[in-house]
């Protein structure tokens, strides 16, 4: 798909990664990553064409019930258990300009913290109207929403009593597939989000506190849902006023 | 004084081990939502290019095979064109998707992809790339998705003199690059740690 855009191109590579940001491979309180973490340093490179862009998606690959996950696996007049939230946001470059046509895609446990999987093991009920997933592609403004039902905290084998703070699973594409980000939602004033080695596995806290969604009361719906407000940055891209020229082009 | 200010990205967790109930849906058995899981068809029969297949395992520091990961590739058809927006150079082959998503199998650890042989893209200062399809791997265990490279076999000679290539400074490495062709389909295994390491990349 081609955006109807007076901007020029986005043909510049994208800003170099904050290693320092994210979580380092290694994090050994978070039992898994001590052997699926690479030892040897990762070979750097400025993005080449191959990095720079990225597939887009179209806003008629998605279905009409795709971001309602309250909806979307129930039975005809059913609808999930649980707190029903709206979370909703904006996707954003480092440069803060809005990212259209971002897709989206989440994945979630239901109320009582039980995921639909066959891998999945804890004794919390499955709801038979939740499924967990949904997919949203954000509007030319860079916006994004989606309704579902509040996750609830879930235990898991590391250490002997962990347990996942709530979380949304979000997984985005910007336009280039250097910017494709997997990362985790939490929710404001959750006390577990302070005790979870996968939290713990980003160093700052300050970039903790960027995966936590406020309560976003203007947006609630009265006698309907609460809103959580969660706004996303993926990688900014340089400018293309100076860039060497292709042979070719 | 001006600040320089850049907001911050958001930071990366992990996909966990529940991966496929976003991404791949119907593969885990939660049927009705989605008609057909994303990034499962890279071809159609007007699709331009000569097929192949892309397969691998990816293994951990203890030599186990990961049976819950997901990898994404991202490649250039068959003329060296990408399907996306920011292509300017010239226009891709609208039958070829060029992205395409697929779990490790639950059974033995096989990922695969019905795709076609990239044509070869240009560096930034004119040189031209080996042909090669660029692969994103997330997991359990995996805190920010994993960027390498698929090289091909058979392309000797263009591997000899492409860029990125060239840059590694441990040679025998460049190996760990390299998809073995055996008729139609390429293999390569991943190595997240130890000895075989896979060069992964920060790009």
């Amino acid at each position: 798909m081609s955006f109807q855009s007076n901007q020029r191109p986005e043909t510049g590579a994208f800003f170099a990664r904050d290693r320092g940001w994210h979580a380092p491979a290694l994090t050994p309180e978070y039992k898994t990553s001590i052997l699926r973490s690479p030892q040897r340093p990762l070979l750097s490179l400025d993005g080449t064409i191959s990095e720079i862009t990225g597939p887009v998606f179209g806003h008629s690959m998605i279905g009409e019930l795709d971001n309602d996950l309250i909806q979307n696996y129930a039975r005809p007049g059913e609808s999930a258990i649980g707190e029903r939230i709206i979370v909703h946001g904006r996707v954003l470059d480092e440069s803060a300009r809005p990212v259209r046509g971002a897709l989206l895609e989440f994945w979630q446990a239901n109320a009582g913290g039980r995921y639909r999987h066959k891998k999945e093991t804890y004794l919390a009920a499955i709801d038979p109207n939740f499924g967990g997933c949904g997919r949203t592609i954000t509007d030319d403004d860079g916006h994004y929403a989606f309704r579902t039902v509040k996750p609830g905290p879930y235990p898991w084998p590391n250490g002997v009593n962990d347990w996942r703070p709530a979380h949304i699973h979000f997984s985005v594409f910007g336009h280039g597939f250097a910017q494709r980000l997997i990362t985790q939602m939490y929710f404001e004033g959750d006390p577990m989000i302070w005790k979870c080695p996968i939290v713990q596995t980003i160093p700052d806290r300050a970039a903790i506190e960027q995966l936590i969604a406020p309560l976003d009361w203007g947006q609630t719906i009265p006698m309907d849902a609460r809103a959580f407000k969660f706004d996303i940055v993926l990688r900014g891209r340089r400018s293309t006023l100076f860039e060497n020229r292709l042979e070719g082009n | 004084m001006q600040e320089p200010h850049r907001l911050k990205e958001t930071p990366s967790q992990t996909a966990g081990p529940y991966v496929h109930i976003g991404l791949t849906p119907n593969f885990c058995d939660i049927h009705g939502v989605y008609d057909t899981d994303l990034g499962t068809a890279m071809v159609n029969d007007k699709t331009l290019g000569e097929r192949i297949t892309l397969r691998g395992r990816i293994f951990d520091g203890a030599d186990t095979v990961l049976r819950d990961s997901m990898v994404e590739i991202w490649q250039a058809d068959s003329a060296g064109f990408h399907n996306s927006p920011s292509e300017l150079r010239g226009t891709a082959d609208a039958n070829f998707t060029g992205w395409g998503r697929c779990p490790t199998s639950g059974e033995d650890g096989f990922f695969h992809f019905d795709t076609i042989k990239p044509g070869k893209v240009p560096y930034k200062d004119g040189r031209w790339m080996a042909p090669h399809i660029t692969l994103w791997i997330v997991a359990r265990g995996i805190n920010i998705g994993l960027h390498t490279r698929a090289y091909f076999s058979d392309e000797a000679e263009a591997n000899a003199v492409d860029p990125l290539l060239l840059r590694i400074e441990h040679r025998a490495r460049v190996e760990t690059m390299i998809a073995q062709r055996d008729g139609n389909t390429y293999s390569i295994d991943i190595h997240l740690q130890g000895p075989k390491e896979t060069v992964f990349l920060d790009i």
